[in-house]
């Protein structure tokens, strides 16, 4: 076995870096289709757990409560097999994006809801006395009011679902642990695990921490926007009540 | 304009309207007064459905108000302005006023902005057009607020308690302008404490406790000689 400072460990890593830059960008796709795919659900479903149909509200939460409840490693394994024996003809990497789009979803769902749930009620009864309608209370006004609320708890389930590719391993993934494993552990390259481990962690820092800062930044700019005092305009005219 | 005809609502065990009957007519200035938990916003809370009725008929221009069509009732007949002014953070002033008619009056955008930018002027507001509601005043907001409504173009206009969150020193600045509407032909249907609004500006005041109408008359008949105990009672409370 190689030490983390084994010059030479480094060098096998760097004569394999297509293996990880591969892992690396199928993590990336797996996340981005799964995000994709959970973003739908999570909106469904959040919009559905709010609704004030009884048969939606149910579906929703049996839905959440099954997947939240159940390990993803496990979901991915049923619908690999599930699917496999059922004579379906379905890529790993499909099963993948389906897998993590679906477990995530529970989640995002659940962050909708709190979102919707966490404004005011007098925002639906100035919506309903003009006469918005229930959709378009929520797509134009309800919706956008629960950006700044929902932002930070939807980065941590992105930055959870960009490492839970990781989970893609038990079906033969070419995730980038998938990859990780598969170099420390192959005949020709094995033995290298430091440096292994320490690259693929690196890169998967490099997906998640962007993720996490940028939205920072964003949350911090709605939040300002909305306290943003009036430009020269108002300097100009200053107050006067004219009735 | 609207009718409620024995209108009942319970929220759970609790019966808050005990069997309402009242007629507002057309360009008439109702306001409503009683002590709190009398049911006087819940009865206005159904006049435009936010509350749904329990037993009995609320109607609007001949109309039965239900949950299905109350969106389309209130597009076409109604705005309200709320105790805690309710416009839409996440809008500018301008937005706020022009959301709705555009969205749900097929007006165009054009023609909205006119229109509300002539109702920002008339509280007093144009210069705040652009800025978001957060930065305003809770004065400032519900004269906002109060523009929004106007800029519905709906025949009726319900105030639920629209001075009661604000400052003392900002009552006023909200109430001239309510004073000022009170000229116009809209329907006003205003919930308040403000007794001198509604010595000045209503055409009929009710008065409610326990869920039913107590009294109702011209605020002379009100301010000089009430018929009912509980009347007096309650006047001789909020006037001195």
């Amino acid at each position: 076995m190689e030490t983390v400072f084994s010059a030479r460990a480094w060098q096998t890593v760097w004569q394999y870096r297509a293996t990880f830059i591969s892992g690396f960008l199928n993590t990336l796709q797996s996340a981005l289709v799964g995000l994709l795919i959970a973003l739908v659900i999570g909106f469904v479903l959040g919009l559905a757990a709010v609704s004030g149909k009884r048969l939606l509200r149910g579906i929703a939460r049996v839905y959440v409560e099954f997947f939240q409840n159940t390990p993803l490693i496990l979901q991915i394994c049923f619908l690999y097999y599930a699917l496999a024996y059922s004579g379906v003809k379905i890529q790993v990497v499909t099963i993948g994006f389906l897998g993590l789009g679906l477990y995530t979803g529970a989640y995002m769902a659940e962050v909708v809801r709190a979102g919707i749930n966490a404004v005011p009620r007098g925002q639906f009864d100035a919506a309903a006395s003009q006469g918005f309608g229930w959709l378009d209370t929520m797509r134009l006004i309800i919706l956008p009011e629960t950006i700044k609320i929902i932002l930070p708890p939807m980065v941590n389930q992105m930055v959870a679902l960009i490492k839970n590719t990781s989970c893609l391993y038990i079906i033969g993934g070419a995730d980038l642990i998938s990859c990780t494993y598969n170099f420390v552990t192959g005949v020709e390259t094995g033995g290298a695990y430091g440096p292994a481990y320490l690259l693929g962690g690196l890169l998967f820092f490099c997906m998640c921490y962007p993720l996490s800062h940028l939205a920072g930044r964003w949350e911090k700019r709605l939040k300002a926007r909305e306290q943003t005092k009036a430009s020269a305009e108002e300097a100009q005219t200053g107050e006067e009540a004219t009735v | 304009m609207i009718q409620l005809t024995n209108v009942h609502k319970s929220f759970g065990d609790l019966e808050v309207l005990k069997g309402i009957n009242l007629t507002v007519e057309k360009g008439e200035k109702l306001v409503i007064i009683g002590p709190s938990g009398s049911g006087k916003s819940t009865m206005i809370r159904c006049m435009n459905g936010l509350e749904s009725v329990t037993s009995g008929e609320v109607s609007i221009d001949g109309h039965t108000m239900t949950q299905k069509n109350r969106a389309a009732l209130n597009r076409q007949y109604s705005s309200m302005v709320f105790q805690q002014f309710n416009l839409y953070p996440h809008l500018t002033v301008l937005e706020n006023l022009t959301l709705a008619p555009v969205r749900l009056k097929h007006m165009s955008k054009a023609d909205a902005t006119e229109l509300a930018m002539t109702n920002l002027k008339r509280v007093g507001l144009a210069h705040k057009a652009h800025v978001y509601p957060a930065t305003l005043s809770g004065g400032q907001q519900q004269r906002i607020a109060i523009a929004r409504s106007l800029t519905m173009k709906n025949p009726v206009i319900y105030f639920d308690e629209p001075t009661s969150a604000l400052d003392p020193e900002m009552v006023q600045e909200v109430l001239d302008i309510m004073t000022e509407l009170g000229k116009e032909a809209i329907t006003m249907v205003v919930v308040t404490h403000e007794m001198g609004f509604a010595r000045e500006v209503a055409d009929r005041v009710i008065f409610c406790d326990g869920g039913q109408i107590v009294e109702e008359g011209t605020p002379e008949h009100f301010f000089t000689c009430p018929e009912q105990e509980r009347t007096r009672a309650f006047l001789s409370r909020i006037l001195h």
